[in-house]
């Protein structure tokens, strides 16, 4: 906005909240974000890729400060699936979270860097809108909801038998009563349907407002030099501020993976 | 803020990247750390191991230590009991043959003073004699006289 390249603060807004879209086919449903995936990807790759490196070269003798670096986060997250999740835990669950907090947190990180001067770089590639905050679209945050939400259903499956999932579907949490089962089965419903809707939509609507709120920042600092120094000491806090809740929403998602993922196997 | 295919794209990609995590990430890391604990247990181990060996050693030298000692202190009290005992045979020894040396030497002088006496008794006579010849060379019977004096010299 601060170049007068936009016409109205709704085209600045929604020039920079929009992806980049790619069309797969005719349907609505078949367009691509490709900002979000590219830039997930790449992301992931960086972080995943950067543990695998040390962890391949791991040794149990005297390790060097990145190994101790890498293994504090990998205590941080070994801890707090073995208080959580009851079983073996290597095997999956733990591994998982690894990935989900790592990534997640990443992804979140990207809101860091400045979203004009990105702007400008990612103009200078040739990429028009192009969001690098991944966990800001909820495509994003509701892709790695699903994907935790079959998880628990295989879980509950694989803990208990499909009889005994759907037992537990139909006769939890009021009794295995005939007349009881459609109650049952409307809260077991409802229970599902809003576990991966919450987990999700709590991420995205933490980034995605964080979002809006640096834009309005960058949007008042376009109003002049007063606008310019009131945007920059609020945009220092409010940047501060979003260390925390970049790491805690990372957490958080990381926390109630691990918890779906327990409950799943050890039923209500 | 459509739903659309990204969120399968999304889905496929945190597939990948937890399978990657499982089959390359964890493992290493889990094994190394575990590892390093079960080396530093086996250590923490040793070292209670080694002191408690340590004890029993400082222990078992004590009680030797002790045991030498009174066995030398034995020892020593046998030496000196057998020195007193040389000493006492020695003294013994050497008054037996005091003894004997002052005994013979005594029958010695004895005999010397024996032989003397004998000898002198035998001048003594015959000094009388010639004496007693010279005064009385005229009366007196030589040979009853004689008689006489040698049974005096023989009361000597």
């Amino acid at each position: 906005m601060a170049d007068g390249s936009y016409q109205s603060p709704s085209e600045y807004i929604g020039h920079h909240l929009s992806n980049n879209e790619y069309a797969l086919g005719e349907h609505d449903l078949m367009i691509l974000h490709l900002d979000s995936v590219v830039m997930a990807i790449l992301i992931g790759l960086f972080s995943i890729g950067l543990i695998w490196l040390v962890a391949r070269k791991a040794t149990s003798a005297v390790p060097t400060k990145t190994q101790a670096f890498v293994e504090l986060i990998f205590s941080f997250i070994d801890s707090q699936v073995s208080a959580i999740f009851h079983g073996n835990r290597h095997s999956f669950v733990a591994p998982a979270a690894l990935t989900v907090f790592l990534w997640v947190l990443m992804m979140n990180a990207m809101d860091f860097l400045p979203i004009d001067v990105m702007a400008k770089f990612y103009g200078f590639l040739g990429l028009h809108e192009w969001k690098h905050v991944p966990t800001s679209d909820v495509n994003t945050t509701f892709g790695l909801a699903l994907g935790v939400w079959f998880l628990m259903i295989f879980f509950g499956i694989k803990a208990k038998g499909l009889g005994g999932w759907l037992h537990e579907f139909f006769c939890e949490p009021f009794g295995t009563k005939i007349w009881v089962w459609p109650f049952n089965f409307l809260f077991n419903l409802i229970e599902y349907v809003s576990k991966p809707l919450s987990h999700s939509l709590r991420l995205f609507g933490n980034m995605y407002a964080g979002e809006v709120i640096f834009l309005l920042l960058g949007l008042w600092a376009a109003t002049g030099v007063s606008g310019i120094f009131f945007s920059s000491i609020l945009g220092a806090g409010w940047a501060i501020f979003h260390i925390l809740i970049v790491v805690l929403q990372a957490y958080i998602f990381m926390m109630l993976t691990v918890v779906y993922l327990a409950m799943a196997q050890e039923g209500h | 803020m459509n739903l659309n295919f990204t969120l399968i794209a999304q889905a496929i990609a945190f597939a990948i990247l937890i399978w990657f995590t499982i089959k390359f990430v964890w493992p290493p890391l889990l094994n190394a750390i575990e590892k390093r604990q079960k080396e530093i247990a086996d250590g923490l181990a040793a070292a209670q191991e080694g002191k408690l060996s340590l004890e029993v050693a400082a222990e078992k030298n004590a009680a030797s230590l002790k045991e030498v000692k009174q066995k030398s202190a034995e020892i020593v009290n046998q030496a000196e009991k057998r020195a007193s005992e040389i000493v006492e045979s020695a003294k013994k020894v050497a008054k037996e043959e005091g003894d004997r040396i002052i005994t013979s030497a005594k029958s010695e002088i004895d005999q010397e003073i024996n032989r003397a006496k004998e000898e002198l008794r035998s001048q003594v006579s015959t000094l009388a004699i010639s004496g007693a010849e010279k005064i009385l060379t005229k009366e007196i019977d030589k040979k009853v006289h004689a008689d006489m004096l040698s049974k005096l010299a023989k009361d000597l």
